[in-house]
């Protein structure tokens, strides 16, 4: 802050603070009446009149004290220009107080679990509840308390993963973000392609379907699907491929469902939480979410 | 001194007087933030917003998202650990008007962006209930339907331009063609999605 304003700032304030001492000490002393009295202030408003009495002693002592308490504030906070206080405080360094104090008592306990494997935070109990608690404040809004998932968000408590479910996996989805990557193949096989391939799909799962969309839905399926789904339809984590042969299906499995995520594409995204966690607390959260399908 | 009374039965100097006593706090307090450098520098690595993220802070505010939403996360290291590093005046200094709100029903947005996906963002603003069973926020469904028609977007970033949002003239050229046709939700989740991106630290 530049004098000007320094000066400006404190110049003002002083002055109020003056100012309301001065006109209430003024009053005080130009009271005719220093006691309660039964005359008036001898004018009369709609045949209405005031009683003379002194301003009463509490209220007065009232109007001191916060004056008092205003001096006593600017001289121990922040308050007049330029001066820091004498107690030097400011919200930030109170702040970083506030955050080294809180250092001091938890990197103790996160040290004491960062040597534990992913896997071994899993099977102990303290460490697996400190990620419990940290994955229902940032995770469970998009996974569901428990990582029971929802449309469109992986469900974590089940064997099926797509990029993994070991310890190093799981942390590096939960560090370095997802992002799926299924191309919109409407236009291109057009909407009876895309029947065929629907059809094709669900008999990979043993469902039934017309056995002629599903036989030249194969035929397609062999020119465009297989690159990351797989001859079989097992799937690739290293893309986060679904498997296509199992029964989890995270935009639906229905003929509708699946018809529209490959006519439409999908593109489900996991923001990367490593600029956003310490690995500390992403290190507990891997445990916790390792041990919903352990 | 000036009589109790005198005061009293003169309104225009009753008027003077109470407008001397009153504007001792906004020009000790106000008026010195419009010459601060905290104030009216923008912080390294601010940029102004694009015409669609513009029309979805329209329709923040014309939702009412401030209402029960913040923008501001306070020095507490409850709320940094929550929401993230704490909010600094020189990232709202092209936001006219602030939309700091000053009540929170739901949690604080300043640093919302990256946060979720975009899927997690239509979703939820679809259906609340639909991802966070426990929700009380109303639902917008309207917003997957209406369609912005970009006829006021340059109008409107020609007058931020005037009060200081430094828009340039190729942006505000192509703002119409670029919002026009979009559904309101692209534009929402737009502007949600860069929120706060411009300062973080690892909590």
């Amino acid at each position: 802050m530049t004098s000007f304003w320094s000066l400006w700032i404190s110049a003002i304030t002083i002055a109020v603070i003056a100012g309301c001492l001065i006109l209430v000490l003024h009053t005080r002393r130009s009271e005719v009446h220093k006691e309660t009295t039964t005359e008036t202030m001898n004018h009369a408003f709609d045949g209405i009149e005031e009683l003379d009495n002194p301003l009463p002693r509490w209220w007065f002592n009232m109007f001191i004290i916060t004056i008092i308490f205003g001096v006593v504030y600017l001289f121990l906070y922040p308050g007049l220009g330029n001066y820091k206080g004498y107690l030097n405080w400011t919200s930030y360094n109170q702040w970083e107080a506030e955050m080294a104090h809180a250092d001091e008592h938890y990197k103790p306990v996160f040290a004491k679990f960062a040597s534990l494997s992913v896997e071994d935070i899993a099977t102990n109990d303290t460490a697996r509840q400190m990620g419990q608690r940290m994955f229902n404040n940032n995770c469970a809004v998009c996974h569901g308390q428990g990582g029971a998932g929802a449309y469109g968000f992986p469900n974590l408590s089940d064997k099926d993963w797509l990029y993994g479910g070991d310890g190093a996996a799981i942390k590096a989805s939960i560090t370095n973000g997802r992002a799926g990557a299924m191309p919109p193949w409407g236009d291109i096989i057009g909407e009876d392609g895309v029947r065929n391939v629907t059809s094709y799909t669900l008999s990979l799962s043993g469902q039934e379907v017309d056995a002629k969309a599903a036989a030249q839905g194969q035929t397609t399926y062999q020119a465009m699907c297989v690159a990351c789904h797989g001859v079989d339809g097992k799937g690739n984590q290293m893309l986060g491929a679904p498997n296509l042969t199992d029964d989890t299906w995270l935009y639906g499995g229905s003929f509708a469902q699946v018809a529209h995520s490959i006519r439409q594409g999908r593109n489900g995204a996991m923001p990367a939480h490593g600029s956003l966690l310490s690995e500390d607390k992403i290190h507990l959260i891997s445990g916790y979410v390792f041990s919903l399908s352990d | 001194m000036i009589k109790h009374e005198t005061i009293e039965k003169n309104i225009s100097l009753m008027i003077l007087l109470i407008v001397i006593v009153i504007s001792g706090g906004g020009l000790a307090e106000i008026v010195p933030l419009f010459f601060q450098k905290e104030t009216t520098v923008p912080v390294e690595g601010l940029r102004v917003l694009t015409p669609l993220e513009l029309e979805g802070r329209d329709i923040y505010i014309r939702e009412g998202c401030n209402v029960c939403h913040t923008q501001q996360i306070r020095p507490f290291r409850a709320e940094t650990e929550r929401y993230g590093h704490y909010s600094v005046a020189g990232e709202f200094v092209y936001d006219h008007p602030f939309l700091w709100g000053s009540k929170r029903t739901g949690p604080d947005l300043a640093r919302v962006g990256g946060r979720y996906s975009d899927d997690w963002h239509r979703a939820h603003l679809y259906n609340p209930r639909d991802v966070v069973p426990e929700s009380i926020m109303p639902s917008y469904p309207w917003l997957f339907s209406d369609k912005l028609t970009g006829e006021d977007t340059v109008a409107k970033m020609e007058a931020l331009r005037i009060v200081g949002v430094p828009f340039t003239d190729a942006a505000i050229a192509n703002a119409e063609a670029e919002v026009k046709g979009k559904t309101e939700i692209t534009a929402l989740v737009a502007y949600l999605q860069q929120l706060g991106t411009v300062m973080s630290n690892r909590r």
